[in-house]
């Protein structure tokens, strides 16, 4: 697949207190952004486990957003400086697992930040377009699993 | 307990090179509470090594099982079928829990961490060494604090002057061990120790002395 006709699959886990009200409010407000974008609602950011990503990468995701509160404004005080430590460990095994880094943020946006939020996924969504699909994206028809992302 | 450390990706990529079904086991226990070898870090790896497998086309097949403990038998047991199952074993075990499982089975069974140390949680995810086995604990003779591990010189008649503002001259980012000695000898009235002069350690009641074994008569049957 070429990288101009590519479109990544990105996922955007959102902290259900800041940056997936930032996500309604991006709707509410009518502004547009690919609809490249599987937004997965999070009690807290904290709630994330590199698991999670690890799975995401493996069944195929071209790319993770780990959108949670301003750092100092977490609902439940720290949960998104755990969120922050776990995605830096995620791209330390990715790297050394042979996937770019660059393919899992973190960001802090508040619920008000819905202008923020639309050009983070831009900004994410570019970055993927430069690395190319995720080459754990399988050939053919997509399975459940990746169906499900 | 026993504190571990995760390989890195392409070391363990390096060790399974060749081999096909690969059961990944974890450990419930000491490698569970310092992050290195629990039912966690056995799906993160697993995750890991099957993305190396497909980038790198070395056709990993990886099972993923956690066990309680994999330095006691009972536990042991429970890993039996899904060991037959997998051409080798790789332990997320220490030392210890790789030997058991590669004494009871006739599978290559390879070490996924390092093991480092016996020691305790710091504070949060900062994990020092306490204890070295020496076989011979002189702890009641230092308030508590261990001279043969927390001193990088192992000075039992101590302290050997060279620390810098409380700071071990070898390894800097480590408090010197006969400053924390003596205050906490002082601290609990117990300085008089320090007056007499210890004899040199007998090192054969540990490692030294050969790979050591421990039976309870009254335990046998």
């Amino acid at each position: 697949m070429s990288n101009e006709n590519f479109e990544p699959r990105l996922i955007a886990f959102c902290c259900q207190y800041c940056s997936y009200s930032a996500a309604d409010l991006a709707g509410s407000m009518r502004l547009q952004y690919p609809p490249n974008v599987r937004i997965v609602r999070t009690p807290c950011t904290g709630r994330l486990e590199v698991e999670f990503f690890m799975k995401a990468f493996e069944r195929g995701a071209d790319g993770i957003l780990v959108a949670g509160c301003l750092e100092g404004g977490c609902h439940f005080t720290e949960g998104n400086l755990l969120a922050k430590g776990r995605v830096g460990y995620t791209r330390k095994f990715l790297s050394e697992s042979g996937l770019e880094a660059e393919r899992i943020r973190m960001i802090n946006i508040s619920a008000a930040g819905a202008r923020p939020f639309v050009d983070y996924i831009n900004e994410m969504l570019a970055t993927l377009k430069t690395l190319g699909p995720s080459p754990l994206k399988r050939v053919g028809p997509s399975t459940n699993a990746e169906n499900r992302i | 307990m026993i504190v571990a450390q995760r390989k890195s990706i392409p070391e363990l990529v390096d060790i399974l090179k060749g081999r096909k079904k690969i059961l990944l086991l974890g450990c419930g226990t000491c490698v569970t509470v310092c992050l290195a070898g629990g039912e966690r870090e056995v799906s993160i790896n697993a995750s890991a090594l099957r993305i190396a497998s497909r980038l790198k086309n070395l056709d990993f097949e990886i099972e993923e099982l956690t066990i309680e403990r994999q330095c006691d038998n009972i536990f042991i047991e429970k890993a039996a079928d899904a060991i037959k199952r997998n051409d080798v074993v790789l332990s997320l075990g220490c030392g210890a829990g790789v030997q058991a499982i590669a004494e009871r089975y006739d599978k290559p069974v390879y070490a996924g961490l390092d093991t480092e140390f016996i020691g305790i949680l710091e504070e949060r995810a900062t994990w020092t060494e306490k204890c070295i086995a020496c076989g011979k604990c002189v702890l009641h003779e230092y308030g508590g604090i261990c001279p043969i591990t927390r001193c990088a010189k192992h000075m039992l008649n101590g302290p050997c002057s060279g620390s810098t503002e409380e700071r071990c001259e070898v390894r800097a980012d480590r408090p010197c061990a006969w400053q924390l000695i003596y205050r906490r000898l002082k601290s609990i009235g117990e300085l008089d120790r320090l007056k007499s002069v210890k004899s040199p350690k007998d090192w054969s009641a540990g490692i030294g002395g050969g790979s050591r074994v421990i039976i309870r008569e009254d335990h046998r049957v």
